[in-house]
């Protein structure tokens, strides 16, 4: 007799439950939705962004079912797609680039459902439509701006020490000329005592005559580029946020890159415009009438480019520092904007403040521009450069910490418009886009489902095949392909896994992969029974024989996909994801569940006569 | 049970192998491949009409812009419109360039599908590719080394070169595009070729070690091929009416994918039964390899 034992059969059916629960949550339809994230309109700025909304849609007689508000976007549910679509461009219309708006759905999964988590599979772009970003910091152009401020600090602290110096820097080393001999022996002792850092010494001090080298070692160089990235990311982070657009993806990719994925947005204009703003921001005091040449900046105003002041070489903090600015209204109704700091920023801004009360502090914002112009030959020579303006120069009251406010300010409109540059200032080191993939919204339905069409016609041939092939053997495989199915839906949803094309393709292959696990069996049977075998031995043997075969063919396999999921990025990652857990999961289906069916079918009786 | 001479024919088997890869490898030197935006960097463009695109007055209009070299073709059906282009380092040419043409010239459909990519990421991807299906293959060869013997190893890894070197020179002597998703397939090509030498393997070591099978080399070689072969016929068959209903109902956007995979099941399926038993016959492999399967392993990790 051929049975499983009743914690085994437990145990089998318990996992296809828990799968079926999970699976479930894709089954309830969606309806077609469109998100509005606010960000920082201007448009929807003190209206009832509701009764606006429906009032905009109904003019053009659009049919909607309701419209939720949430935390910082609206989200207007659609009975149908065409009214999602044509929504969507009246929306646009509307919105004149203020706002970003997102193609979205709304699950109607079930309470009860959702209480135990279960909820439906994240679909890739390739699948629900959107923009995606590749962006590249600009490492190189980074470490030359911290090492050039940082340059500025050592001349500063050589002049507390009555040492009289000036120096020149690159993205890897800071060159400092003294006047005399016996300065740079002094200045050489200072430095000596700051070259540390948690992993090391920050650089190789070479001296010749009057001159002193500091060459930065990797290590530094790299250590400082990598939180340059981290901070970037979280900025960017904050930035996609405050979009307000469902299930962002904002994610570190190798070195010095950073993905950003936007499922639903299709205008990428006004989506580059705000996660792309390469800018950073500077604040420094405002240098003193006396101050020499060497040690401070000419800059011009960005909004009266008439107007220009002179500031301090030395950055107190940047915009990285920056963790938060709002625009509000000080106790007289006047328009002001609130800044917080992180910790570092803070320390450095009471530093540079305290002894400082009423002189201005200056915000320099920093942006990347592109100039075009020709050469000798007319050839068109593109550049890019740093455009440095004014954006604040107020007067310090008190002694500022991690949260202060600048009052002072014309409008409620100036107000908003520096807090944004304010937040979105806060970039460690410069970026550019180097990759961008819009996908419009009907090609992403387009993609499931011919996607998922062609996978069912050639699950059912399969099932077809299999029936006729293997009768009651085939029957038990076939089932067990449905759990196989239903266990990797399971599995992706409840793990947040996003599904891609590759990915619905790298399901097929796993259908194979179980589909083979069978025939394996099935073939070892049918070559035991015709060794004159007792049908139940040879239902036994088979599955033990072939066990170790398709151990070894999965593994194998398997290995192959953590590799795909390690070295391969977008599409290579969705396909070696399903791959993976397919491949698990057909495993455990088409040799327990197939086995525990065969069990079932034959295994409490007789067989006098057992074909395969 | 079937009883196929195998191993008589193999040598039509290696002559049939060895000109498809002469004619390939021909293609791949001569042609090269035709590599997908993926890994050129560029722009490419997929636009919907409601009626049949005007392919002429989609060229004229955007041969407005300067230093053009567009590309327009039909994509999937006769509304829908490709335009793929090469553009400067800094893309100064872009997807909105094009967009803005059209819309002045008043011929813009909708915008499917906007894809740019900057020329160095491509030749990243490229690299990142060829590394992927290299590792993938070494760490395979350990894993045969370490659960099988060394001989076998070979021939798994001689099969993949097979497959991988056909489907790529398919993909050059037919000039389709091959991008990322035809690279993600030749990976599962890997994993799937491998699944088959593996079943091959397994059988002939089975046979091998049975101390009450006797015979020749020869023999049992093809006693194992004949078992296993009602299996691989099945199971390839199977998948091919998976991936068959993906290359005709899956839509523009698997149809290399899907036809990438279908060549590597059949050529993995025959690379099994033909170039593997070549290597393990070519490397004498008998009995005596068998017997002492566990230190096996260790001689082959003393060569590195």
């Amino acid at each position: 007799m051929n049975q499983y034992k009743i914690w085994q059969i437990i145990l089998i059916y318990s996992v296809l439950v828990f799968g079926i629960l999970y699976a479930l949550p894709n089954f309830y339809p969606t309806k077609p939705a469109i998100q509005i994230a606010f960000g920082d309109t201007a448009k929807l700025l003190n209206t009832n962004v509701k009764d606006e909304l429906s009032k905009v849609l109904s003019d053009k007689e659009i049919a909607f079912n309701e419209i939720n508000i949430e935390e910082n976007s609206a989200k207007v549910i659609f009975d149908d797609v065409e009214n999602q679509l044509s929504g969507r461009r009246v929306l646009a219309d509307y919105s004149e680039g203020d706002f970003i708006i997102a193609l979205n759905s709304e699950p109607s999964t079930p309470e009860w459902l959702n209480n135990i988590g279960g909820k439906p599979i994240n679909l890739g772009l390739d699948l629900a439509g959107g923009i995606h970003f590749l962006l590249e910091v600009d490492t190189e152009r980074y470490s030359t701006e911290r090492l050039s401020s940082e340059g500025a600090s050592f001349i500063d602290e050589f002049r507390n020490r009555n040492i009289n110096a000036n120096y020149t820097s690159n993205f890897d080393e800071i060159n400092i000329t003294f006047l005399n001999q016996n300065d740079v022996s002094k200045a050489r002792d200072y430095l000596e005592q700051n070259n540390f850092t948690t992993s090391g010494s920050k650089f190789a001090i070479i001296q010749n005559d009057s001159n002193i080298s500091l060459q930065y070692t990797d290590n530094y160089l790299s250590e400082i580029v990598d939180y340059a990235v981290e901070q970037n990311l979280v900025a960017l982070r904050n930035r996609v946020n405050e979009l307000g657009v469902s299930e962002p993806i904002v994610q570190r990719e190798g070195k010095g890159r950073i993905v950003v994925e936007l499922p639903g947005v299709q205008d990428s204009a006004s989506a580059k415009k705000i996660i792309g703003k390469t800018a950073n921001l500077e604040f420094r005091l405002e240098a003193r009438p006396t101050d020499s040449f060497l040690r401070k900046d000419k800059f011009t105003f960005k909004n009266s480019p008439s107007r220009s002041a002179f500031l301090e070489k030395v950055i107190v903090i940047s915009g990285d520092n920056v963790t938060n600015a709002q625009s509000s209204f000080d106790e007289n109704g006047r328009p002001q904007v609130n800044i917080n700091l992180d910790i570092d920023g803070g320390r450095a801004m009471q530093n540079a403040t305290k002894d400082n009360i009423g002189r201005r502090l200056g915000v320099v914002l920093v942006e990347e521009k592109t100039k075009t112009f020709f050469d000798e030959q007319d050839n068109v020579i593109q550049e890019t450069y740093l455009e440095k303006s004014i954006i604040s120069n107020a007067t310090i009251q008190a002694a500022l910490g991690t949260s202060f406010r600048i009052t002072g300010l014309t409008d409620s409109y100036e107000a908003s418009e520096l807090a944004l540059l304010l937040r979105a200032g806060a970039l460690a080191a410069p970026m550019k886009f180097v990759e961008e993939q819009t996908i419009g919204p009907t090609l992403g339905q387009e993609n499931i489902n011919k996607g998922v069409n062609s996978v069912m016609v050639g699950f059912l041939l399969v099932f077809l095949f299999m029936l006729i092939r293997y009768r009651l053997f085939g029957l038990s495989a076939n089932v067990a392909l449905i759990s196989n199915l239903v266990l990797v839906t399971a599995i992706m949803s409840l793990v947040g896994a996003t599904l891609t094309l590759p990915g619905i393709a790298g399901i097929v292959l796993t259908v194979g992969m179980a589909v083979d696990a069978n025939v394996l069996i099935f073939a070892r049977i049918s070559e035991e029974l015709k060794s004159n075998i007792d049908p139940q031995q040879a239902i036994r043997n088979g599955f033990s024989k072939a066990f170790s075969t398709i151990i070894d063919a999965n593994i194998t396999t398997l290995l192959v996909a953590l590799i795909l999921y390690a070295i391969g990025t977008g599409p290579i990652k969705g396909f070696a994801v399903t791959l993976s857990i397919g491949i698990i999961t057909s495993v455990f289906t088409a040799i327990f569940v197939t086995r525990s069916l065969v069990n079932f079918i034959y295994g409490y009786r007789d067989i006098k006569d057992l074909k395969v | 049970m079937m009883n196929i001479p195998f191993i008589k024919f193999n040598y039509v088997g290696i002559i049939a192998s060895g000109l498809l890869l002469a004619i390939t490898s021909i293609s791949l030197v001569t042609k090269g491949l035709n590599l997908g935006l993926d890994f050129t960097g560029g722009v490419s463009l997929e636009i919907k009409y409601e009626e049949k695109a005007d392919l002429v007055k989609i060229r004229s209009s955007i041969s407005k812009i300067e230093n053009s070299n567009f590309v327009v073709l039909n994509f999937g059906s006769d509304n829908n419109v490709l335009i793929k282009f090469q553009s400067d380092e800094e893309l100064q040419i872009n997807a909105q360039t094009v967009v803005d043409q059209l819309e002045t010239d008043n011929y813009l459909g909708e915008v499917v599908k906007s894809e740019t990519i900057f020329p160095q990421i491509g030749e990243e991807l490229r690299d990142q590719g060829g590394i992927a299906i290299l590792v993938a293959m070494l760490v395979i060869l350990v894993y045969i080394i370490f659960r099988f013997q060394i001989k076998f190893g070979y021939g798994a890894i001689a099969a993949l070169f097979h497959d991988v070197l056909i489907i790529l020179g398919i993909f050059s002597i037919f000039n389709l595009t091959f991008d990322l998703s035809v690279l993600a397939a030749l990976l599962a090509v890997v994993g799937y070729s491998l699944n088959d030498s593996i079943v091959v393997s397994d059988r002939i070591r089975e046979n091998f070690l049975n101390e009450n099978k006797k015979g020749s080399t020869e023999v049992l070689l093809n006693e194992s091929l004949n078992q296993v072969f009602a299996r691989t016929i099945i199971t390839s068959f199977t998948t091919l009416l998976v991936l068959v209903a993906l290359l005709v109902a899956g839509g523009e956007a698997l149809k290399n994918f899907s036809l990438a995979l279908s060549v590597g099941v059949i050529v993995g399926s025959y690379s099994s039964i033909f170039i593997v038993v070549r290597v393990l016959l070519a490397t004498n492999l008998s009995k005596k390899d068998m017997e002492k399967p566990k230190n096996e392993p260790e001689e082959s990790y003393s060569l590195d």
